[in-house]
């Protein structure tokens, strides 16, 4: 496996596919970041960053089932592993803590 | 959200089709499904959101920012795709190239000597087969290559069987008329000589031949302009592609007037492409009609009218009816001559028809009249390539077992693995095909490299048949032929193993089992071996000829071709400014050069002279001064002299002439020839006018100014050669300005006498360098791998007490004796073989012992050093190290 260090966009693939969760494939995510950070993303960026992911075991994936859209073709559904969990949160509490760290009068 | 197109809406947007398949063509098959999927999607939200336009943009980057490795790279085995491994073939295969690749790289000496090897002696083999494929393809550059043949005779004088092509002119007409059924084509030819070409103030010396008007048609020329007809006109002439661009340049030379050796003036009625180099008529940038032969040449025209049968001077040239066949014409023609000139039954003569496709390799006859021609070398070197290539071959075999036998655990592990033996048997071969495949390709470069050096030496155009297919198809069945050969022994001995006893260290390797090994060494030695005496006899005997005393003195010896009426009529003015410039010491005529004994006569008469012997003798016209400018030596009399007014009638015999006369006191005799009466002033040294490697001929030098070819000049010693010639050029070309000044040095026309035996000699020490050259790495390479087999027993041999020369010694040993054992094959080999070649030569060296002990203290050497290489470093290892282990 790989080192688990998460790049800025790993860290928004990682976030949509947890937000999109039990529906979380390639075209889903791309429109979820699109909507969310309102720029434009490209597929193959995306898909990438999901088979970086799942190497460094922060996703898995499974097929999906045959289903009517998208001309009867299936998609690969990824869902957030508790590695992945605990490495978002980890980036959670550390920014947490930058936050908390900011002196008042820096502001000022 | 989900669902951004409902499925009951009609599709009417497509996305761009083209790059839908370029997606399917880049992308590995068990991932389009899914990319297609979101491709898809994203489309169909797009042309809602922004529009068909910018959706199908979209669509295009997209595929595009999916070209990336993990997308393209096609599905592995592993389980995280598949719940179960399946290997395949090539899944075995591809470890099978790995595997050996992994072999490769780790014993790089191994590697280098073994692939360098094959891909030298691979090189080796591909140039001889292109040198062969020229020779055996000469002349097929025309298209009537089956049906031209060439009108010879042959014939017995003094037990000596001759042959040749110098044809009486009737005859020519003879088979036209009396055996028209048999002929499409006759064709009378002059020899190919240089004759002047002149247009304008552009004047070059080239070489053609005056020739009938079918010729054309019967050499099939390629016409770039003109036509074949051209030389029905009997003031035409048609020119090569060079001559017509060295004499034009660029404009179009037909129908313009060139001035033919200063005197005729013929229309060019035709360019014709230029000969390529592998054919009999390399030579002939220019034709001429025989027409104008006739009537411009009083000597040929005199032939015609009267009939000579007797003056045989000319080529006659022929193809065959369509049902016509050489054998059967052969027969019918033989008697002609006997008919003709009945007073020659004595020789035998017979007239023949020699098939063009044996004019270049079977033109050529030992005096028993058994064909001896150049074929013997196309198999001489053919066997050499063999040979070379069977060396390499043999090397590759051996460091493929020495290697193999290393890998009998890995054998081993494979086998308690899983592995079938026919598995096995297939990785060892796949092994051994690599490797021969990528000498193969190294040999290529290896032959691109030294083609244009090897053409030089072989005087040939040689090139990569890179568009023939059978040249490929050879090239790859050799490499599998290696290949299979080379790795039969590991894939078949190897893959019998018993894992159990290979793993558990039981195995051993039967003594025996290095024989074949040392088979293969005395082999390799004995072909280098013979390869070098070979080599060194061949330069010997050039040695040999060139220092034979050639009887007359060829430093500063020019002469210069009176090529034009002007010359003849001018030539006591000419000789005269010519001394007075000072850069000339003398200078004479003669009808031949002193490096070309050109002409044969018989019908000379002397006292005491046998009636029924028949004579022949070399006959040569000079001038006074003659023997002063080629400095001959006199054994007996005097040199002809302008003192004594009968000398005009003067004749100087050579010492082989005196003996074959059987004279006693030749000096003041007299020979009489054709009517005429002679007296001998003088007798000189034989000249070696001829082959060097032949006898002397008998030969006779008599007075005469008008039958005179070549203009003989000694330079000043005290001036330099190009000083010298500067002051002759002038003045020749003020005297001779039809003719540019064309002038040739006779050390360098002596040379060229010892030009094919040279280019022997070169070859084969190029080919014997590359035989040692692979048989040292063969002996290298077997050398260390035996110094590593016996690390251990050298490691305990030095803790008991063995010094390094000891040991050196016993590792030395086993290859000085199989030297030794090649030596005396290869000896006697090369013995028979070279005595026979040196036969051929009248004039040839003794094969004497001393070759034999320096080749054979040679191959020692070489030996002992390749060896002594591997085995100090083995020797001098410390024990503590090779013993550690285990």
């Amino acid at each position: 496996m790989k080192g688990t260090y998460l790049g800025e966009f790993e860290e928004v693939v990682l976030l949509a596919v947890a937000i999109r969760a039990g529906d979380a494939y390639g075209a889903a995510i791309v429109s979820e970041i699109e909507q969310q950070m309102g720029r434009a993303v490209n597929l193959g960026a995306v898909h990438s960053a999901l088979n970086r992911l799942q190497e460094k075991g922060l996703v898995t994936s499974q097929m999906g089932g045959v289903t009517q859209e998208r001309g009867g073709r299936r998609k690969r559904l990824y869902s957030v592993t508790g590695a992945g969990r605990r490495a978002l949160e980890e980036i959670r509490v550390l920014r947490n803590q930058m936050w908390d760290a900011i002196p008042k009068a820096a502001w000022s | 959200m989900n669902t951004p197109s409902t499925p009951n809406r009609p599709q009417y947007p497509t996305a761009p089709r083209w790059a839908t398949r370029l997606l399917h063509w880049f992308c590995a098959p068990h991932l389009v499904e899914e990319m297609e999927g979101d491709l898809h999607e994203l489309f169909c939200q797009r042309v809602e959101l922004v529009g068909l336009r910018q959706a199908q943009w979209r669509y295009v980057r997209d595929v595009f920012s999916l070209m990336r490795p993990f997308i393209i790279k096609r599905q592995p085995n592993g389980p995280a795709y598949r719940e179960y491994p399946h290997p395949n073939h090539t899944d075995m295969l591809q470890n099978y190239l790995k595997i050996a690749w992994r072999g490769l790289i780790k014993h790089k000496a191994y590697s280098f000597i073994n692939i360098g090897g094959l891909a030298v002696g691979m090189a080796v083999a591909m140039l001889i087969g292109l040198w062969m494929y020229d020779e055996l393809t000469y002349n097929r550059y025309f298209q009537n290559y089956n049906r031209i043949a060439k009108v010879m005779q042959r014939g017995t004088a003094e037990g000596i069987v001759f042959n040749g092509g110098y044809m009486p002119l009737p005859l020519g007409n003879e088979l036209r008329t009396a055996y028209a059924g048999d002929f499409k084509h006759v064709v009378m030819s002059s020899w190919t000589g240089e004759h002047i070409l002149a247009y304008g103030n552009e004047k070059f010396t080239k070489t053609g031949n005056y020739l009938s008007p079918e010729a054309p048609e019967m050499l099939t020329l390629k016409m770039l302009s003109g036509t074949r007809a051209g030389l029905h006109d009997p003031a035409s002439i048609l020119l090569s592609q060079s001559v017509a661009q060295a004499l034009f340049g660029t404009t179009d030379p037909v129908g313009k007037i060139v001035k033919l050796d200063n005197k005729l003036n013929v229309k060019v009625t035709g360019v014709y492409e230029d000969f390529p180099v592998n054919t009999e008529f390399r030579d002939m940038k220019f034709m001429a009609p025989w027409a104008l032969y006739v009537s411009s040449e009083e000597w040929v025209k005199r032939a015609q009218d009267n009939a000579e049968w007797n003056n045989n001077s000319w080529q006659i040239l022929a193809q065959l009816a369509p049902n016509a066949d050489f054998d059967a014409v052969s027969a019918k023609i033989k008697d002609l001559r006997v008919k003709h000139v009945p007073e020659t039954a004595y020789m035998k003569p017979e007239f023949y028809l020699q098939p063009m496709s044996r004019w270049h390799l079977y033109t050529g006859w030992d005096k028993a009249g058994n064909v001896d021609g150049r074929i013997q070398y196309v198999w001489l070197f053919g066997i050499i390539g063999v040979f070379v290539l069977l060396l390499a071959c043999i090397n590759f075999m051996n460091l493929s077992t020495a290697r193999s036998e290393k890998r009998a655990k890995e054998v081993g592990i494979r086998k308690s693995v899983g592995s079938v033996r026919s598995q096995l048997i297939g990785q060892f071969f796949s092994e051994s095909i690599l490797v021969a495949g990528l000498a193969f390709i190294i040999s290529l470069l290896l032959v691109a490299i030294a083609l244009p050096f090897f053409n030089e030496v072989a005087d040939k155009q040689l090139d990569i048949l890179w568009t023939n297919p059978v040249f490929w198809l050879s090239g790859l069945v050799f490499s599998l032929l290696t290949g299979l050969i080379a790795g039969s022994y590991p894939a078949l001995y190897l893959s019998s193993f018993q894992a159990v006893k290979v793993l558990k260290g039981t195995f051993r390797v039967g003594r025996l089992a290095s024989l074949p090994r040392q088979v293969l060494v005395v082999v390799q030695f004995a072909v280098s071996v013979t390869l070098i005496i070979g080599t060194l006899i061949v330069f010997r005997q050039i040695q040999h000829a060139k220092n034979r005393p050639i009887g007359y003195d060829r430093n500063g010896l020019i002469t210069v071709a009176m090529n034009t009426p002007e010359l003849y009529q001018q030539y006591n003015v000419l000789r005269g400014e010519l001394l007075q410039t000072g850069a000339v010491v003398e200078m004479s005529t003669s009808s031949a050069p002193a490096t070309n004994l050109n002409s044969n006569n018989g019908g000379f008469d002397w006292e005491g002279k046998d009636p029924n012997f028949k004579d022949s003798f070399g006959t040569i016209a000079v001038t006074h001064d003659f023997g002063k400018t080629v400095g001959w030596q006199f054994v007996e009399g005097r040199d002809f002299s302008r003192a004594f007014a009968t000398d005009s009638s003067g004749m100087v015999l050579n010492q082989t002439a005196v003996k074959y006369m059987g004279l006693k006191d030749p000096v003041g005799k007299i020979v009489t020839w054709r009517g005429r009466p002679f007296r001998v002033v003088g007798v000189v040294k034989d000249m070696v006018m001829k082959s060097p490697f032949e006898p002397t001929y008998q030969t006779v030098f008599m007075l005469d100014y008008g039958w005179a070819n070549v203009i003989n000049i000694k330079l000043n010693p005290t001036l330099s050669a190009s000083e010298s010639l500067a002051k002759i050029k002038a003045i020749f070309n003020r005297f001779n300005p039809g003719s540019p000044f064309d002038y040739k040095f006779t050390d360098q026309e002596y040379a060229l006498k010892f030009a094919a035996e040279e280019r022997i000699g070169t070859l084969a020490s190029g080919f014997a360098i590359l035989a040692v050259f692979i048989s040292c790495l063969g002996l290298f390479g077997l050398a260390s791998f035996v110094a590593e087999q016996r690390t251990k027993e050298i490691g305990i041999r030095k803790v008991l007490g063995a010094t390094v020369f000891n040991l050196w010694q016993m590792l030395s040993k086993d290859f000085v004796v199989l030297v030794f054992i090649a030596f005396g094959i290869a000896t006697p080999v090369a013995w028979y073989l070279l005595s026979g070649w040196l036969q051929k030569y009248e004039y040839h060296t003794e094969i004497s012992w001393w070759i034999f002990a320096v080749t054979g203290a040679g191959a020692l050497l070489i030996t002992v050093l390749t060896v002594s290489f591997q085995s100090i470093k083995a020797a001098l290892m410390n024990p503590v190290k090779s013993l550690r282990s285990e």
